[in-house]
């Protein structure tokens, strides 16, 4: 991509005025482009900065076993509203996986050219762009005014809303990126569609599909909006999928309100676990990818 | 894109009684279930919102009193919100999400050091929006307080710096905002950068341009349209950003014209009053969110589809 070689290295005495001032105002705009680019590096530097360096204070082993500490109070720790986080993001899976990846099947493997893939192409390109707030509102209608109550059960539904489009679109990469030719062998030597997919496609896309998995896990585990009104939140430890759970980032969006520094230092420690959750899941996703890069063909 | 579709005829063991593939169903009532995922948010929230439609109808969208317990529910104040914020955010974000596009598909650093860069960009993205909120209150909020101040002091006759200055205000979100669309923008934008052909480059620098006569003269123009549509999907996702927005823009149900005043959006709306609302509250804040969904689904179908145009339009150069 490096291309043809900018003629950007021009001595500066060389030609006349006009070219000077044109090399003049090329060096402007290169070190206006660098400065602008660097420059929104600061807000990033710091958000890592402070979170680090505030989350690590309140950073024990207690913080993951204890409950949160009442306003006002000292101690405890966020040990509820990771365990929600977990169940909940697992309940995403659950729901968005299999629909997911059947979905991205039949748009690939079966029916690729068929008005119905065309519409879940489109649908599942629409569907990541909906505000992830809507999933929210979406699983209140759904499930909260059905049931009756705030639930695990309702904050996982909203996730799995916002992890299919990406489990969808990332396992259809997948199987584009398993090569014809192999299809084209299993199918020679007699094997059945459905024995192709299970035997030979399916086993061939699965790293890449993994990679689909976790980044839905690294997007829905980060969402705040689409858990607040639906699994509220809760002092206590999860003892049913019915009952209203806590979540890291429901955590962080109240303590952070609170007038107490000690609640707010526990925001910045549920930041930095969250972040750390987060990054774990993206960097297994590009691993996960990378392992498989260098056999691949189209 | 040569489609794995085989005709189902090619298999000499199928029986031939057993003409559907169980698997088949299993995997089209899927694909059914998710286009009809959509169809069914829209529908629910639809439903739900239905007797605050007939209620308020299209006064609801040019009302400004939000009041509960009146049972007055005017969504103007946040419309205005949601729109003035996202553009805020966009006149910011662009000129340096287009410098970083730039900055990354040029060769003025080595590969591995624009690779960092694009790295930490992406990395923005990976952020969760709370934690920019909790940020945005130790950081920006006291940033904007000082500032805005100074602001409100010396350009206080624009209607737009009007005092007093407030650290939880339209201007804090919209920066923040800025902050979190720029991802979109810089991998969009680098994109249609990186597909210009090079003989393009070639030819500009073969008659003599410099390196920014060639990115003014022939790079952007020619990625236009690929910068136009991640402007405008950065645009959806910056009126749908709720958490951060929400615990910066200061949430005030007033119509404010002040950067620097507290504002509200329709996303920050739904998440500071759902939890607690009741009756026809609840059913006026499905309305808030059907506007939420309609007007983004218009603009990210906008946006897909100038992107749509724009990568045919640049694969017709090669």
């Amino acid at each position: 991509m490096s291309s043809a070689a900018a003629p950007a290295a021009l001595s500066l005495k060389v030609g006349n005025r006009r070219d000077r001032a044109r090399l003049s105002a090329n060096l402007f705009w290169t070190v206006l482009c660098a400065g602008l680019s660097f420059l929104t590096l600061v807000p990033l530097f710091s958000i890592v900065y402070l979170v680090l360096r505030n989350g690590l204070v309140l950073l024990r082993p207690s913080v993951f076993t204890e409950l949160p500490p009442a306003p006002g109070l000292e101690g405890g720790g966020v040990g509820n509203a990771i365990q929600g986080t977990l169940v909940m993001v697992a309940i995403a899976l659950v729901l968005a996986t299999p629909l997911g990846i059947l979905s991205a099947i039949y748009i690939c493997e079966y029916a690729p050219l068929s008005r119905l893939a065309g519409a879940v192409r489109f649908n599942a390109k629409l569907l990541t762009g909906i505000p992830s707030i809507i999933c929210g509102v979406f699983a209140y209608a759904v499930v909260v005014v059905t049931t009756g109550s705030f639930s695990a059960l309702a904050g996982g539904v909203a996730l799995a809303v916002l992890a299919l489009p990406t489990v969808l679109l990332t396992s259809e990469q997948a199987l584009l990126g398993v090569p014809y030719a192999l299809r084209e062998a299993s199918y020679g030597l007699g094997a059945s569609r459905f024995q192709t997919i299970f035997r030979v496609v399916l086993p061939e896309a699965r790293p890449a599909m993994m990679t689909g998995v976790m980044l839905a896990v690294a997007r829905a585990a980060g969402e705040t909006a689409p858990v607040l009104f639906t699994a509220l939140f809760s002092e206590y430890w999860l003892k049913g999928i019915m009952q209203p759970a806590a979540s890291l980032s429901v955590l962080i969006f109240n303590f952070a309100g609170l007038p107490y520094p000690h609640q707010i230092q526990l925001a910045w420690t549920a930041s930095l676990i969250l972040v750390a959750l987060v990054t774990a899941a993206n960097v297994t996703a590009q691993l996960a990818f990378t392992k498989r890069q260098p056999g691949k063909k189209r | 894109m040569s489609g794995p579709a085989t005709p189902t005829a090619s298999n000499p063991f199928r029986r031939r009684g057993l003409r559907v593939d169980p698997f088949f169903a299993v995997t089209w009532l899927a694909a059914l279930a998710t286009v009809a995922s959509l169809v069914w948010i829209v529908a629910s929230i639809l439903h739900q919102a239905w007797p605050a439609i007939q209620k308020t109808g299209a006064g609801f969208f040019v009302n400004s009193v939000w009041d509960s317990n009146r049972e007055r529910f005017g969504a103007f104040p946040y419309l205005m919100g949601t729109v003035l914020s996202s553009v805020i955010a966009l006149l910011i974000a662009l000129p340096l999400g287009v410098g970083i596009a730039i900055f990354l598909s040029e060769n003025f650093l080595p590969v591995p050091a624009r690779q960092a860069i694009r790295f930490v960009v992406e990395m923005l993205a990976a952020i969760p929006s709370v934690v920019y909120g909790l940020w945005g209150i130790a950081v920006v909020i006291p940033l904007v307080q000082r500032w805005g101040g100074l602001l409100a002091d010396h350009v206080g006759f624009l209607p737009l710096f009007k005092g007093p200055a407030y650290g939880n205000s339209m201007l804090t979100a919209s920066l923040v905002l800025s902050l979190m669309v720029l991802p979109t923008i810089t991998a969009i934008g680098r994109t249609a950068l990186a597909t210009v052909p090079k003989t393009l480059r070639e030819g500009s620098y073969a008659v003599g341009a410099t390196r920014w006569e060639t990115i003014f003269g022939i790079l952007l123009p020619t990625a236009a349209p690929g910068i136009v549509a991640a402007t405008i999907l950065a645009f959806g996702r910056a009126m749908g950003e709720t958490m951060a927005v929400a615990m910066l823009i200061g949430n005030s149900p007033r119509l404010n014209w002040s950067l620097l005043s507290p504002a509200g959006t329709l996303a920050s709306l739904l998440a500071n009053q759902f939890a607690e609302a009741s009756g026809i509250q609840v059913s006026a804040l499905m309305y808030a969110a059907f506007t939420l969904v309609l007007l983004t689904l218009l603009v990210n179908m906008l946006g897909e589809f100038v992107l749509r145009r724009a990568q045919r339009a640049t694969a017709g150069l090669r």
